[in-house]
């Protein structure tokens, strides 16, 4: 059985601003999308808008048992259920299934400055070190910081409790989220699916284990294409959060589908000079792509790849216009694919496009390449 | 209907080989051997200063190691040493013929890394992240980034097994493992892959890790003996303890197998899950959710609740789920649960974590092979509220088929039926 994928709601925050309008309105915009170069300089980040997480998120203690991470996550989520009418269907969301892509959650920063100070002198380091962290940690930091505890924050929240599957792995788990959502729907494993993914940027822990590996971009942000001379990628705070359903369930529910999952293929290639564009024409094809009106890429800036994914779409698609998500969202690593997915799927709805490629080449490994099309369009 | 497709006319789903590591040994024979003589695997840590803490034992790996001792090398070491076991025994050489389905730890810089930032700072005052973010910006510890991204992992036994395709890298925390297999039946039944390497792992056990499990109230404190201190069902139970290790299976689709000759180990007839949106480490007190995931399992499978033989329980040994487990396995089988041998292998190697569902479903599939349920030790002081037939000593009874539960926090439900034959 292979049935047609759609989607039906879609929630997005970044620093672009929330919403599908504010989303499109940056993706058309030429403008530099919100930096902040001072907080954590000489590393830029994009920082996420202003939101009112009362709007999402209406309990306090909720807001209070998560890290931003998770609320990033949690409001989005709502506002892709809200945008599919799926909010006020408990039955609905009871059965609605989850597929998150992330990380993992922030630490807490004075504790771990002030017991690395104090490990300097400590007569017993091991000693020291239990004392400190039984005392020091937050019981409660843990959920905050479980990779899986945004898929089990939104089932709080929200209600969304078929069942959560949380992947990790940087860029590529954002591109397999989707992919297996879209290929169990497709086969009748699944109805409905909730997937996504989010990232928060705006914490010195993430930046230290990207800085580790020479990958952030310094000292502002230039436009992901135009880094030759500073490679390396700014990264975004963000979520970006879809309801995958077959095209059958949306339309008994009565609801507007904005545009086909017609493809969704990833890989894993054993990096070399010019595999990423290999893999990357390799999975152009396997999407059954060949003149989409648009081309999204998650393009990272880092060196090399980003020469070989220009490249590649150059020939691959002459006459598409390339845009860059870090140039409208900064890197969001997990969340990248859903976020490429969501705004291409904000252009066909829109009746901007037909066809919207949308890329995702990891900064060390995975490659994916997404195919959204008008709804009822052939597979 | 073809003998290779089970009722509902979906590829049947064979287990050719299996690998497991544990504390209690490397490689199924030595791990089954120990299993069922009841031989415990925790003891007291010796890995790092346990001074001061309420907890000081675990189910630790100690005969594997990593440099740097990290949770995201030691469990990769762990995986292909399980992977290398699966793999051999389904006499597949060569790059592997699908996708690999990976349960890992979730991943972070650890204390001696962050230590050594700090030290290369070479400040005087507090030390901040900006410091160890000048460090980093020396070049030095550029190899820690894909130490401690979270892809890492699978990417290595990705490339070590040749799998296909893109690897997956999940969590549904203390049911990882079993939601990796549910991935790769999933896989083979849309006909995506013939085969999967499903696998879970998990050597994680770090002071931190055991201080966060340790503030949450959920580990054992009966240090003395470190072999006691895990008691699942038991009235005096009083907490998980952490163990390591990793299994691996290989599926396939049955019809393949067949077709290369494969000696088929048994089936994964059936898998279920339902979340649970009640609290974020406790179970919906009704027990809906579990009870749900159990049902659908069944269902999945096509058997019927009297179709069981035995339940490889989730039993991690907290008050909250072994009550919990109890009164959904109560409710989905009936009063008939009462006789249904039920066993805890947390009891011997503790709380393996994202490994968890992955080793224990390897252990219902020795079950079935060995038509022996391995015990549940510790159990002296039954609890009456959980009216279950808690097997004390290795039990020679017919097996056919063997339900495993995994439960987590974040409301993650998820159980597999696994058969001697197809259903």
């Amino acid at each position: 059985m292979t049935r047609p994928v759609v989607i039906t709601g879609l929630g997005l925050v970044s620093c672009a601003g929330e919403g599908v309008e504010a989303h499109l309105a940056a993706y058309h915009s030429g403008e530099a999308p919100r930096t902040d170069a001072g907080t954590f300089a000489p590393y830029p980040v994009h920082p996420v808008a202003a939101l009112v997480l009362d709007g999402q998120i209406p309990k306090k203690s909720d807001q209070r048992q998560m890290e931003p991470w998770q609320r990033l996550g949690v409001y989005a989520a709502g506002l892709a259920l809200d945008a599919a009418g799926a909010k006020g269907d408990a039955a609905l969301k009871a059965a609605m299934h989850l597929v998150v892509a992330a990380g993992g959650g922030e630490r807490d920063y004075a504790v771990d400055g002030q017991i690395l100070t104090g490990l300097r002198g400590a007569a017993d380091p091991g000693a020291y070190l239990n004392e400190r962290l039984q005392n020091d940690l937050r019981p409660t930091l843990f959920l905050a910081q479980l990779s899986n505890l945004l898929a089990g924050n939104i089932a709080i929240v929200h209600g969304v409790t078929g069942a959560s599957r949380t992947f990790m792995g940087e860029e590529s788990s954002g591109v397999d989220a989707l992919r297996i959502a879209q290929s169990r729907i497709a086969a009748g494993q699944l109805d409905i699916a909730l997937v996504g993914g989010s990232y928060n940027a705006e914490r010195p822990d993430a930046l230290l284990i990207h800085e580790m590996g020479g990958y952030l971009a310094k000292p502002g942000y230039r436009p992901v294409f135009a880094r030759a001379d500073a490679p390396g990628f700014v990264l975004g705070s963000g979520a970006a959060f879809l309801v995958l359903e077959s095209e059958a369930h949306a339309t008994a529910r009565g609801v507007r589908t904005l545009a086909r999952v017609a493809a969704v293929a990833s890989d894993r290639t054993t990096r070399a000079p010019g595999s990423v564009a290999a893999s990357l024409s390799d999975l152009w094809g396997r999407a059954g792509l060949s003149a989409p009106d648009a081309v999204i890429s998650g393009a990272t800036g880092c060196a090399g790849i980003t020469d070989e994914e220009r490249d590649a779409l150059a020939s691959l698609a002459p006459n598409a216009p390339v845009r860059a998500l870090g140039d409208v969202t900064g890197h969001t690593l997990e969340a990248a694919a859903p976020f490429g997915a969501a705004i291409a799927t904000a252009l066909v709805a829109g009746a901007e496009a037909r066809e919207v490629a949308v890329t995702v080449i990891g900064h060390r490994r995975g490659e994916g390449v997404l195919r959204i099309t008008t709804a009822g369009e052939g597979a | 209907m073809s003998r290779d497709r089970d009722a509902m006319g979906r590829p049947l789903v064979a287990v050719t080989g299996i690998g497991v590591v544990t504390s209690l040994g490397q490689g199924v024979a030595d791990n089954w051997a120990a299993l069922t003589a009841g031989r415990s695997g925790i003891h007291a840590i010796t890995r790092f200063p346990t001074e001061g803490l309420r907890t000081r034992i675990a189910g630790t790996v100690d005969f594997i190691g990593a440099d740097p001792m990290v949770a995201p090398l030691l469990s990769e070491r762990f995986a292909e040493a399980a992977a290398d076991e699966a793999v051999g025994q389904a006499g597949l050489s060569g790059d592997f013929p699908g996708a690999l389905f990976m349960a890992v730890p979730p991943v972070e810089i650890e204390w001696p890394q962050r230590q050594a930032l700090a030290e290369a700072a070479g400040i005087e005052g507090p030390v901040t992240y900006a410091d160890l973010l000048r460090a980093a910006g020396s070049r030095r510890f550029d190899d820690w980034h894909d130490l401690f991204i979270f892809g890492t992992v699978a990417d290595r036994i990705a490339e070590r097994f040749g799998t296909k395709g893109s690897p997956i890298s999940l969590s549904t925390a203390c049911s990882s493992g079993a939601t990796a297999i549910q991935l790769g039946v999933e896989a083979i039944r849309r006909g995506e892959v013939e085969a999967a390497l499903c696998i879970g792992t998990d050597g994680s056990v770090n002071p931190e890790s055991l201080i966060r499990f340790s503030l949450l109230s959920a580990l054992s404190t009966q240090n003395d003996p470190p072999e006691g201190a895990s008691k699942p069902f038991a009235k005096n139970r009083d907490g998980f303890v952490m163990g390591e290790g990793a299994a691996a299976l290989v599926l396939e689709d049955a019809a393949r197998a067949r077709a290369r000759g494969a000696r088929i180990l048994g089936y994964l007839l059936g898998c279920g899950e339902k979340g649970d949106g009640f609290h974020r480490t406790r179970s919906s007190p009704d027990g809906a959710p579990i009870i749900a995931a159990i049902q659908a399992a069944l269902d999945d499978a096509g058997l019927s609740p009297d179709r069981i033989d035995t339940v490889n329980a989730h039993g991690t040994g907290t008050p909250e789920n072994d009550k919990m487990e109890a009164m959904g396995c109560l409710a989905v089988l009936g009063e008939r649960m009462r006789h249904v041998p039920i066993s805890s292998n947390k009891s011997m190697i503790g709380h393996t974590l994202t490994a968890a569902g992955a080793i224990e479903a390897a252990f219902s599939l020795l079950t079935i092979a060995h038509g022996r349920v391995p015990p549940t030790l510790n159990y002296a002081v039954p609890d009456p509220a959980i009216p279950l037939d808690v097997v004390t000593t290795a039990r020679d009874v017919p097996v056919t088929t063997v339900l495993s539960n995994s439960f987590g926090f974040g409301g993650q439900n998820t159980c597999l039926v696994f058969g001697a034959e197809p259903a």
